[in-house]
């Protein structure tokens, strides 16, 4: 449609595309067993090796980037406020609550993957509608409160449930899903993070939707969208996504809060335009970490969380300061308004 | 569009109380008024908006709350009077989205043939890649106006549209009404704050006042100097320029 702007817009997401191909290929050599390529073709166990956990792995780390700077982005802009995401929109939270009462009430032999990704789905669900059921009942708009209301609704959350993990004895067990990580990623228990793939194909199918209830009520019925229905069908599309990486990979905070921060500094709101960037970007972002993870301390690996924070918040204060510096234009706007119409 | 008996309340205070009026189709109606006279109330319920406590809306001969709400984004658009401005669209992102109820996400050669003269109508060329959120005030709202025109719909509803807009600006955008009323046939409501631009590109005037109608008519029995002092609590001279009333208020 707009040629100037469409052919730089392929450029950035060839170049992104690029560089996590190459990284992913690093990704799958990496680790405690030496292997190279050539392993690949002599068979054996190194090839074993390969399918069981370094492919599986590699796979989990793809899905869990793309699928939680994705759901951020779409939380949003549906929320329209730029600091909200799975981590500050009590998502993250409500989904790790999901599988806290999996471990006490469900019997052993219905603690399956799949009960806990059905449990941690319904609440992390019920936990972002209320959130945003609340926000819009409240309606204050400032920028720093809604995430700020979010995330302390998601601590009195974490405090609910270390309480009753406390209560049952099963901190052990839950702190598996606490900090983030993909040593347990084996083929046979990751798989439910694929659902993260259709997931996002249906993100991309209702892009516009998302962007049009983003410019608000009023908005949307104009152009004849169903204001409620895209607003529920999108938070659940993104609390879908964070459960089913929640399960399987456990906690890893800021991705959906910067990475769709950062694209949207160099292209817009456009959802369509940024989506695919959006989701490269994150999956970059999280192998990077995770190569990281597995270096520093070699042949032991860290926790990727522990990565993924301390590169999460120094990205996260610079989208801050920026925001800060473009909120200060944006409010100065807003007043000249105001002053307009009411003169 | 014929509205009946129209109530709309706010913490039990009606704001819009037993309002009646018939639209003429093919013409270009001003709503005029004080602030807090519910004007905007009366345009968000006749479009849907807001949703109405009591009377009768029917559109095109049947009740509004019968249109699908898709079908009824292609008959009729509303420029309401306050916007969101945080998104980073640009503005030929924004105007595109006037062809929404039609293509969907898909436009077709046809709906940027549609966006693009929106675009040249409201003089926005040299701003289309830009950032809404980067613009002035009435850039913006021009940008917003070249939305609702690329939506082509047959009823047009424009809430202060000349709102921000500079003196060019604004005398452009009522020749711009003028002539999609006249030349495509489209119906056209106005919500204005400048009586004499309603009095020179208007065909019938309707004066709101406490959420009454005052005063609905023709420009000529609408603009004399006792019914808009009586509405404006203002004194008024009427003028007459090019056969045409022109009011001065001091
Ligand atoms: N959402 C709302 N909640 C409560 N009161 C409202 C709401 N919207 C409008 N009102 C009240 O209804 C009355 C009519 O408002 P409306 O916006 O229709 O006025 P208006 O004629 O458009 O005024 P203006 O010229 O200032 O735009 C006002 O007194 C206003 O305070
Ligand atoms: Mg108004």
């Amino acid at each position: 449609m707009f040629r100037k702007i469409s052919s730089k817009s392929w450029f950035s997401t060839a170049i992104l595309a690029g560089v996590l191909f190459i990284f992913s290929v690093v990704s799958l050599f990496v680790g405690v067993i030496d292997m190279n390529f050539g392993d690949l073709f002599s068979g054996g166990e190194k090839l074993e090796l390969f399918f069981i956990t370094r492919l599986p792995r590699l796979l989990a780390i793809l899905c869990t980037g793309t699928g939680l700077s994705v759901a951020g982005l779409i939380m949003q802009q549906l929320c329209m406020n730029k600091f909200v995401s799975p981590s500050t929109g009590a998502t993250l939270s409500s989904a790790k609550f999901g599988i806290c009462l999996t471990l006490v009430f469900l019997p052993a032999s219905l603690t399956t993957i799949w009960t806990r990704a059905i449990f941690s789905f319904v609440f992390a669900i019920l936990g972002t509608w209320i959130f945003v059921w609340f926000v819009q009942r409240i309606q204050f708009k400032d920028t720093v409160m809604v995430p700020l209301v979010g995330i302390m609704f998601g601590n009195i959350i974490n405090g609910v449930t270390s309480f009753v993990a406390y209560k049952y004895e099963i901190t052990q067990a839950l702190s598996s899903w606490e900090t983030g990580h993909f040593s347990m990623v084996l083929r046979g228990r990751y798989e439910i993070v694929c659902l993260v793939v259709p997931l996002l194909i249906l993100a991309f199918i209702f892009a516009n939707h998302f962007n049009i209830v983003g410019m608000g009520k009023d908005f949307s019925q104009n152009l004849g969208v169903n204001y409620k229905f895209v607003l529920f069908l999108g938070l659940t599309i993104a609390a879908a996504i964070t459960a089913s990486i929640v399960v399987v990979v456990g906690e890893i905070s800021y991705i959906g809060l910067i990475i769709p921060n950062m694209i949207a500094m160099f292209k817009g709101d456009k959802i369509r335009g940024t989506l695919v960037d959006t989701a490269l970007a994150g999956a970059l972002f999280v192998l990077i970490c995770d190569i990281l993870a597995r270096i520093v301390i070699f042949p032991y690996e860290v926790a990727i969380q522990l990565i993924v924070g301390i590169f999460g918040s120094i990205l996260f204060l610079f989208i801050l300061f920026r925001k800060l510096k473009h909120g200060r234009k944006a409010i100065r706007l807003n007043k000249k308004e105001k002053g307009g119409e009411s003169a | 569009m014929n509205v009946k008996e129209l109530i709309k309340k706010y913490d039990g205070k009606a704001v819009v109380d037993s309002v009646s009026f018939e639209i003429q189709k093919g013409k270009v109606t001003s709503l005029i008024g004080p602030n807090g006279a519910g004007k905007s109330t009366v345009m968000g319920m006749i479009s849907r908006l807001v949703a109405k406590d009591a009377g009768i809306i029917s559109f095109e001969d049947k009740d509004l709350s019968e249109w699908k709400s898709r079908e009824l984004a292609k008959r009729l658009a509303i420029l309401t009077q306050h916007n969101n401005v945080q998104m980073k669209l640009t503005v030929k992102e924004l105007v595109a989205f006037g062809r929404f109820p039609y293509s969907g996400s898909r436009l077709t050669a046809e709906d940027n043939a549609i966006i693009a003269k929106a675009i040249d109508y409201m003089e926005l060329g040299e701003f289309e890649d830009r950032y809404i959120d980067e613009l002035s005030g009435g850039q913006r709202q021009r940008a917003y106006i070249a939305m609702v025109i690329a939506q082509d719909t047959e009823y047009i509803l424009l809430d202060e549209p000349t709102n921000n807009l500079d003196i060019y600006h604004a005398t452009n955008m009522m020749k711009i009404v003028r002539r999609l009323c006249d030349e495509l046939g489209k119906t056209v409501i106005l919500v204005l704050h400048e009586i004499n631009y309603a009095a020179f590109y208007s065909d019938y005037i309707c004066a709101f006042v406490d959420g009454k109608v005052a005063k609905y008519g023709t420009v000529n029995e609408v603009m004399n100097k006792e019914t808009l002092s009586k509405i404006y609590n203002v004194d008024f001279q009427i003028m007459e320029i090019d056969g045409k009333p022109l009011s001065i208020y001091y």
